[in-house]
């Protein structure tokens, strides 16, 4: 029963420079996580462990933090889409009783600028000693502006008069050009080619918690509080901007109220909270408020695709050529994966470009361009199998090359009743309202690394950990104290963990899908040889290897004579005064990348009024081995309603005459509440075999295009626009009544 | 939000004299749902806030052989839970059960609610100075008019929020106001004024009046009622369209139909020209379907909300037919 040992290859830095280095750890089989079916936490349900904390109002997010002399910031932003600030006035607002500094322009001319490209800009700030008196100093800081003309619609600035965004470059980027193929020779094979533009609208990121600091300086050193994807991104661009070590910042993020990728680094109004505290000498707290969020913090951007696709009768894709644009604001790229999305096609062109306008720019948002791209592909991909005659599922799984998703669709279809209880034909339904499901795709990468880690046993048994990843509502809290608590056969309770602070081991962002598969591994790792180095220390006392000793159920024993037996307080009694100090990080061989899902959908469509009501989704997801099914279908669930809304509420509208976001609100800017959440339904295809790979995203990539093909299958409306609301179902149902 | 200052009203009669004569003044706040709104959005930014929680007395659901007496502080989960409500007024009682959310409902008064300020996004934007704010112009024309009005001619194409104002209209409901020289009573087919009459209000009422009670005659026998709302969202949102339908049939024939629209105007829109169709005729598809063409055929939608016509025209022939049997 001698514990295997293998050597795996990781990567250190040595003087800012990456060496590769081997070495041994325990070989703990395909995958990394051993025989599950032994486990007492990993891969088993969990609740959360600040479940209580958080429910409670215990739990301290950033807005919570309170200190002494705490002055409220807030921003200044253009009032107008485009304009030069002539004069910047602040002597009112400084006169207002409370408040205690401004910032303007010259005072930092990297965070402000005195060309405002967009309603919402940032160009100046105050620090007072209520929120109340900040707001009343915003609105008492006189400005000049002179107004430019501005362009806040894709279409319009595309056109070569419009007005320019920049004055160095025009407002339609360099093309992106993916190909493959020969498209002519592909489209002459083809028995039929269909054209069609898909249209997605600009999604605001909405996470629970607006962004914001608090910040507090003693002499060079600075404390942040931050609602943040990344502490130590944080911490970098701080450090920066302040011309301050590192070592001077410290970054805290306890708990979190969400992100989705608009996240992370200081960011404009981090690095401006920073400025109000030094200049006030006082502690600074920053809180964006919602209007500020759907403004000037990111935000996923449109995409209007003009699709043509070929196959021949049979169902085999041959050509696919898509031209597509999109605006990012004023900066970012709008792209959209530049391959036809899932599936196969031997010939394909795609010329890809992000225009800009006067509007807030956009930011990574949860599996960035994938919906989009999934909505246009998997939209024609039912389009031509009605051209074709055939089953939308069938289509899918002779031109899809990934074996676990033809898999998971064949599971769904099964689980839903594809065949049973779905019409064939569209609109075959009589009555007021008709019933229809649909079927759509993704995939996505995800993978681990990046991630640092300590451990310390103490003598009396005590067990800490330390990441300085931050769990931004995830649960990475949880998965953290279940691997170490497997790892030493401990309670989780008897784990001290500790997160969210760059005075801990380095942890990359929470993005990407990464995080789980970056940190579970990293505290397996540094657990389980910080428990090797235990077992060495107690294994004479047996007279075995140290590798032939268990830690299980509070008990440290022989593998081979469960009796030669000591509690984990006695082994750890063993050290004498010297703790166990293991820094450890992220290993090959526990996490993979790339993941298949699918999503199936069943809607009601009101032909009187155009309401959809989405009553069921099947999600089928794989992510390898699941640390946490509780926290993982969590995600599933958040992904489905994330999709839900993007498909059929969400939308940022800009005035076209004036250039201002008119539904900078929770009220229009329309995001669904309890009583719209259909039944979820949540199968799992496991790959444990695969280790753990992460969900955040690819669970919230293949809801609108499902939603759109049931809405055709009840109604046989097609409906190329996004979000599926009464106006564009209603006109969409009048075009199939003209036939 | 703009400082002011607060005063606790102790009675209806001391009310006039604690308001202005101008809305900058002094406004009144029962739940404070709408106007806390308005006042962050600097929509409204009075110098004082009379608070009428504090007047005792004003909380009631009255029942006499008249027909409901509603004081003007009862909360619309007060309105919802009413048995006489519930089992007499179908229509009212539907309406207040799709208003925004129980939470906002326990807070949110009767009278409050079809006292709402438009939810216009140009209205309610710091960012537009609009006609209804003194300024020169209605965003909606030539702007992202997809949620304003299908009726009327402007100046203003904002739409009235309220589900209980179709409701309390299509029933004849009465309103109770008082002002400095005591008090009175109007009809609510006569509360509401249309932008031509006031760009500013929607109503009748003075700076200086409030709503004291709102009474509703006892329905005619063989009259039945109900509301329907489309909303985009379930869960808090306003109208698209919705519509409340008080008819009285016998033997299949309607002898009168009240149907007030709201959502589509900027006041509780009565569809005159259906009622007037309806009336004396005998219900069928064809003639419901008659009916909502009538109630829509003086619609000037703009360039985005033409669907609204088509949703108003539908709910209209769906309650006809669903009243009529």
């Amino acid at each position: 029963m001698q514990q295997k040992m293998k050597t795996v290859t990781i990567t250190i830095q040595e003087d800012g420079e990456p060496r590769e280095i081997q070495i041994e750890v325990p070989d703990t089989g395909e995958g990394g996580w051993g025989d599950l079916s032994k486990n007492t936490y990993v891969n088993k349900p969990h609740t959360r462990v600040d479940a209580v904390d958080k429910v409670t109002g215990r739990a301290k997010y950033t807005a919570d933090i309170k200190l002494p002399g705490l002055l409220y910031g807030r921003i200044l932003r253009s009032a107008h889409p485009r304009a030069r600030i002539n004069r910047i006035d602040a002597t009112r607002a400084m006169a207002l009783p409370g408040v205690s500094v401004v910032v303007l322009p010259n005072d930092d001319p990297e965070v402000f600028s005195r060309e405002c490209r967009f309603a919402g800009q940032e160009i100046a700030a105050v620090a007072a000693t209520t929120p109340e008196v900040a707001e009343d100093a915003l609105h008492a800081i006189d400005v000049d502006y002179e107004v430019l003309p501005f362009v806040v619609d894709e279409d319009a600035a595309r056109d070569p008069d419009a007005a320019q965004v920049h004055s160095d470059r025009g407002n339609v980027g360099e093309p992106r050009v993916g190909e493959q193929g020969d498209i002519a020779a592909g489209f002459a094979q083809a028995d039929v080619t269909l054209e069609a533009t898909y249209r997605c609208q600009v999604q605001s990121h909405i996470a629970l918690e607006t962004h914001g600091n608090v910040c507090q300086w003693e002499g060079d050193k600075l404390t942040v509080w931050a609602s943040t994807q990344g502490v130590f991104s944080v911490r970098g661009e701080l450090a920066g901007h302040f011309g301050i070590p590192e070592t001077n910042v410290r970054v805290i993020t306890e708990f979190m109220g969400g992100g989705f990728g608009a996240k992370f680094g200081a960011r404009k109004e981090g690095v401006i909270c920073a400025l109000l505290a030094r200049k006030a000498g006082a502690p600074v707290k920053l809180m964006l408020t919602r209007k500020e969020e759907h403004l000037a913090t990111g935000n996923r951007p449109s995409a209007v695709q003009h699709v043509k696709l070929g196959a021949t009768s049979d169902g085999k894709l041959v050509a696919y050529e898509r031209s597509n644009y999109g605006t990012p604001g004023v900066a970012g790229s709008a792209n959209i994966p530049g391959a036809p999305y899932l599936y196969e096609v031997p010939n394909y062109r795609i010329e890809q470009t992000s225009v800009f306008t006067n509007a807030g720019p956009m930011a990574a948002q949860r599996a960035p361009g994938h919906p989009q791209a999934a909505f246009a592909m998997e939209s024609m991909m039912d389009e031509m199998a009605e051209a074709l005659g055939m089953d939308p599922i069938d289509i899918r799984q002779m031109n899809d090359p990934n074996e676990a998703r033809r898999n998971m669709v064949a599971m769904g279809a099964e689980h839903i009743g594809w065949k049973t209880r779905r019409s064939a034909t569209p609109n075959s339904q009589t009555g007021r309202i008709k019933t229809g499901m649909g079927v759509g795709s993704c995939r996505w990468g995800g993978g681990g690394g990046r991630t640092q880690a300590e451990c310390t046993i103490n003598p009396d048994g005590s067990v800490q950990v330390k990441c300085g990843t931050q769990d931004i509502g995830t649960g990475t809290l949880t998965l953290v104290h279940m691997v170490a608590a497997e790892e030493f056969g401990l309670k989780i309770e008897d784990i001290d963990v500790r997160i969210g602070d760059t005075n801990y081991p380095y942890s990359g962002g929470s993005g990407g899908s990464t995080t789980a598969a970056s940190v579970s591994p990293a505290i397996k790792g540094t657990t389980m040889l910080a428990k090797l180095e235990l077992f060495k220390k107690i294994a004479p006392r047996f007279g075995v290897e140290p590798g032939e000793l268990v830690a299980s159920d509070g008990n440290v024993f022989v593998g081979s004579d469960p009796s030669k037996s000591m509690t984990w307080q006695q082994a750890a009694a063993q050290l004498g005064d010297e703790p166990i100090f293991f820094h450890g990080q992220w290993l090959p061989g526990y996490s993979d990348s790339g993941v298949p899902g699918v999503h199936f959908v069943e809607v009601s469509v009101d032909t009187e009024t155009g309401l959809v009501k989405v009553d069921r989704v099947v999600a089928v997801h794989n992510s390898g081995m699941i640390l946490n099914p509780l926290t993982w279908a969590s995600q599933v669930n958040g992904g489905v309603l994330m999709g839900i809304g993007y498909g059929m509420y969400e939308n940022r509208i800009m005035d076209p005459a004036t250039g201002y976001m008119v539904n900078a609100n929770l009220e229009d800017y329309k995001v669904m509440g309890s009583t719209d959440i259909p039944e979820i339904e949540i199968l799992r295809y496991d790959e444990p075999e695969r280790g753990v790979i992460g969900i955040g995203e690819p669970a919230t990539i293949p809801t609108p295009a499902s939603i759109a093909n049931a809405i055709y299958n009840a109604c046989g409306a097609r409906i190329r626009e996004m979000p599926f609301t009464p106006d564009k179902v209603l006109s969409a149902l009048a075009a199939v009544k003209e036939g | 939000m703009r400082n002011f200052s607060y005063v606790n009203a102790t009675s209806i009669e001391q009310v006039p004299s604690l308001l202005g004569r101008s809305w900058d003044d002094a406004v009144v706040m029962a739940g404070g749902t709408d106007l806390v709104g308005e006042m962050k959005d600097y929509a409204a930014v009075p110098k004082r806030v009379v608070n009428l929680k504090s007047i005792e007395g004003l909380d009631y659901i009255r029942q006499d052989d008249a027909g409901l007496r509603i004081g003007a502080l009862t909360t619309l989960t007060d309105v919802l839970e009413n048995s006489a409500v519930s089992q007499e007024l179908p229509v009212l009682h539907q309406a207040v059960s799709v208003i925004a959310s129980p939470q906002i409902r326990n807070m949110a008064t009767l009278a409050g609610n079809i006292l709402q300020r438009p939810r216009c996004w140009y209205y309610r934007s710091e960012d537009f100075p609009c006609l209804k704010k003194g300024g020169a112009r209605c965003y909606a024309v030539g702007g992202v008019n997809t949620y304003h009005a299908i009726f009327g001619s402007g100046p203003s194409y904002i739409v009235h929020p309220s589900d209980a104002a179709p409701a309390l209209m299509a029933l004849g409901a009465t309103v109770h106001v008082h002002g400095p020289r005591g008090g009175d009573e109007v009809l609510m087919d006569d509360f509401f004024t249309m932008p031509e009459m006031n760009i500013r209000r929607e109503n009748i009422l003075r700076p200086n009046e409030i709503v004291t009670e709102i009474s509703i005659p006892k329905p005619e026998a063989n009259s039945k009622g109900m509301f329907l709302k489309v909303r985009e969202r379930e869960s808090i949102d306003f109208a698209l369209v919705s519509l409340a339908a008080q008819m009285t049939v016998v033997n299949g024939t309607c002898e009168r139909a009240s149907l007030v629209l709201g959502g589509v105007a900027p006041i509780p829109w009565r569809a005159v020209e259906a009622e007037d169709y309806l009336r004396g005729r005998r219900i069928t598809e064809a003639r419901a379907e008659s009916a909502a063409e009538a109630a829509v055929e003086d619609a000037a939608p703009m360039p985005h909300n033409g669907y609204k016509v088509e949703i108003a025209k539908n709910l209209v022939k769906q309650a006809v037919q669903a009243l009529a049997s």
